[in-house]
């Protein structure tokens, strides 16, 4: 057995995390989903626009949460799905006239489908073997989108141009505003949806795989079916972030979807704590913020800066916002007491 | 009657003061961004991400405004440009320009660079009608004052450049076998169309046409192929480090056609130098500016003001580097905008003097080429000089040529 094999076999790369702590309470909950709807009444529409992003890219970390996480399997292949989401959308909505809201779960199914069957040969790597194979479908993808043969519906190159809709019964709401509601929804019921889905059978059977796959199997755990299906479902949820994605920027194009958004969406889910739901937001803000801070330190050096920084978070708490959270927990359990 | 004659040329005198007076008040008039001591200009550039490296354009341009205002601004009033990164990520650019329209509240975005940022960004600058001015990509597109009348280019499209070759390979070369080989993106394709179009009902002079992926590590297989086609003239529509490859195996296989490569890649140090002067001899191009690294311009006055302003202004900024003389440009433009809006700026009229630019000639570009805009033409420069490869520098020649389509 080499090195690597040891190492992958083992020691499980992503820790256990027991399902209750994937999650938290149903107070904290309600008071950031709380704020949350609130952010459009006082914030800029600009601000509203970023919120919307931040919403949609936690969405997408929190599908690779779902995979990682949940089955502990890895994937640097989502920017991947979530460009079939996006691109499902777009063409449904520019081609075809289809309302927006109904590209969704189209394209949720589209990349559901993707991810099950991306998932069979996937099934055969594992650990570091499956993050190369699925870092080959995400450096694939953007060329795949500029082939001449899908042009007449992608556009090519030059990628398609999506209306944005404006707020349905005569709403009083800008469109920024809402949009960011529309996503809200969207991404509360599947946030919901997915806690459900771990605390379920899939999802245990999903947490099973993780930490020992010969256990399970000899649980009675079909593995083959559960990390396919964990595949799919995760896919699928990004999908309905690009899809999302396409709606809120307007604009597909194949150098938006690049290996840069994969490690992007990984690196959100590392910060946001890997297994912990809620820190998928989290991840999304780090993502969606630090360069810019970093940017504004230095702009020649701002990769430097953004490295710096991650470095910083990964050294300081090495297990994310689940850290972070743990640690405010207990310190407003002392001041209780 | 002396006293009466005073009165009279007092009143008149008084009025004449309230009249310019007041037509004074009435001028200055500002959109959103500008005030009677500020423009706020925008910009978006890859400062980091696959093509960091036009990142010194920004910088050069951020240079150039330093200079500005430390020479006094415009009419008055300092440029405050606001720079941000987008990585090249069509996302980020669209994050970006809002951020610098809602949050920094710009009165324009100016120069921001690339074709899939700019696509990305082009409607919602139009809807909300703030300039896009200036926009650092060579598509076709931005000429299009009629649906997109907030959107200006700056460069000569591809299509444009394109179209000159074509009508020198129809002039010169008519029976010319012409074998193209482009890069799979916005830029090739944008080529190949224009130079179709030039080509007109003798685009069948084309017998063979190949693309490459920015992905592949080389190139010489494609310029193989297009060798056994039969070709006697060879399009390389290639970004540097291809067009050096290009050039090097065109040479090793000994083929010999007329080989003309694009404006992009025609910088004597990226391209000619890697792929070996003796090899690129005889090679076909056209440019708009002066190449900072051709001793022919040292002399050269506006050159001269160009190195004076690096070394003063930019001093890591590097002359040989066509990113800063293109910058430098670009910037140059934009002032002489502003500088005619006079004190109304809003962004009607700054669209209104953006297009109304005669025969502005920035320091950088080549002696007789000049910037000329009008309500219905978007595309500040449209005009090029062909140039053959000779030694160890480029040799203009020919009269200078419009891409205009029709011209």
């Amino acid at each position: 057995m080499s090195a690597v094999e040891d190492v992958a076999t083992e020691a499980p790369a992503v820790e256990a995390v027991p399902k209750r702590a994937m999650t938290v309470g149903a107070g904290t909950s309600l008071v950031v989903l709380g704020l949350l709807v609130l952010v459009p009444v006082f914030a800029k529409n600009f601000i509203v626009f970023q919120m919307t992003m931040l919403l949609i890219y936690g969405l997408a970390v929190l599908a690779l949460n779902i995979l990682t996480g949940g089955s502990g399997q890895f994937s640097l292949g989502q920017s991947a799905f979530y460009a079939i989401g996006a691109y499902t959308s777009a063409i449904l909505m520019e081609q075809y006239n289809l309302n927006y809201a109904l590209t969704l779960p189209v394209a949720g199914v589209i990349c559901f489908g993707a991810g099950f069957l991306f998932g069979q040969p996937a099934l055969r790597l594992s650990g570091v073997y499956l993050a190369l194979a699925t870092f080959a479908l995400a450096t694939a993808m953007p060329q795949l989108l500029k082939l001449n043969f899908f042009e007449k519906w992608t556009g090519g190159v030059q990628g398609l141009v999506v209306t944005k809709p404006d707020a349905p019964f005569g709403l009083p709401l800008s469109q920024d505003a809402w949009l960011y509601y529309f996503t809200l929804v969207v991404v509360v019921a599947i946030y919901i949806f997915s806690v459900n889905l771990l605390r379920s059978r899939s999802g245990r059977a999903f947490m099973a795989i993780r930490d020992n796959e010969i256990a399970a199997s000899a649980m009675g755990v079909d593995v083959a079916l559960y990390k396919t299906l964990a595949f799919g479902v995760s896919a699928g949820i990004t999908g309905v972030a690009g899809g999302l994605g396409a709606i809120a920027v307007q604009f597909v194009a194949p150098d938006s979807y690049t290996i840069q958004l994969a490690i992007s969406l990984f690196l959100g889910m590392v910060v946001g704590g890997v297994g912990w739901l809620p820190g998928s937001i989290v991840g999304s803000a780090f993502i969606i913020f630090v360069p810019n801070i970093a940017e504004g330190i230095s702009k020649g050096l701002s990769g430097a800066v953004f490295g710096v920084l991650l470095f910083l978070v990964i050294f300081l708490v090495p297990h994310g916002a689940r850290q972070v959270a743990i640690v405010g927990q207990q310190l407003l359990g002392r001041l209780r007491k | 009657m002396d006293f009466g004659r005073n009165i009279r040329v007092a009143a008149l005198a008084v009025a004449v003061v309230a009249v310019s007076a007041g037509t004074a008040l009435a001028q200055k008039k500002y959109d959103t961004g500008a005030s009677d001591t500020e423009i706020k200009v925008g910009n978006i550039m890859p400062y980091s991400g696959p093509v960091s490296a036009f990142g010194v354009i920004g910088k050069t341009e951020a240079a150039y405004f330093r200079k500005v205002n430390d020479e006094g601004g415009i009419n008055g009033r300092k440029i405050s440009f606001i720079s941000y990164d987008d990585a090249y990520s069509p996302p980020k650019a669209v994050e970006q320009a809002r951020k610098l329209v809602e949050s920094d509240e710009v009165l324009l975005i100016f120069n921001s660079l690339g074709t899939p940022s700019n696509s990305a960004i082009h409607k919602y600058m139009n809807e909300k009608k703030v300039p896009q001015l200036f926009v650092a990509s060579g598509a076709s597109k931005w000429n299009d004052a009629k649906n997109f009348p907030w959107t200006m280019g700056w460069q000569p499209s591809y299509q444009s450049e394109a179209h000159i070759y074509g009508k020198y390979l129809l002039k010169e070369k008519p029976g010319a076998k012409i074998a193209v080989l482009y890069q799979n993106d916005d830029f090739g394709k944008d080529y190949l169309k224009g130079l179709k179009n030039a080509l007109g009902e003798k685009a069948s002079m084309i017998v063979a046409e190949d693309s490459y992926e920015t992905s592949e590590p080389s190139i010489d297989d494609h310029v193989v192929r297009l060798k056994e086609s039969g070709a006697d003239v060879f399009v390389s529509v290639t970004t540097p480090k291809f067009a050096a490859q290009a050039i090097k195996k065109r040479a090793e296989i000994d083929w010999k056609p007329l080989q003309i490569v694009a404006n992009v890649s025609a910088s004597v140090g990226a391209v000619m130098m890697p792929a070996g002067f003796e090899n690129a001899q005889g090679v076909l191009s056209a440019a708009y500016d002066k190449d900072g690294a051709d001793p022919q311009w040292d002399d050269d006055p506006g050159m001269k003001k160009f190195f004076d302003f690096l070394r003063k202004y930019y001093p890591d900024g590097n002359r040989l580097d066509a990113a800063t003389a293109f910058g430098y440009g670009a910037a140059q433009t934009l002032v002489q905008v502003l500088r005619q809006c006079g004190d109304d700026l809003t962004r009607a009229n700054v669209m209104k003097q953006a297009a109304n630019l005669q025969d502005f000639a920035p320091d950088t570009l080549l002696p007789g080429i000049t910037i000329n805009t009008s309500p219905t033409d978007f595309a500040p420069i449209d005009q090029l000089q062909l140039m053959r490869f000779k030694g160890q520098r480029w040799e203009l020649f020919g009269d200078i040529m419009s891409g205009k389509a029709g011209h």
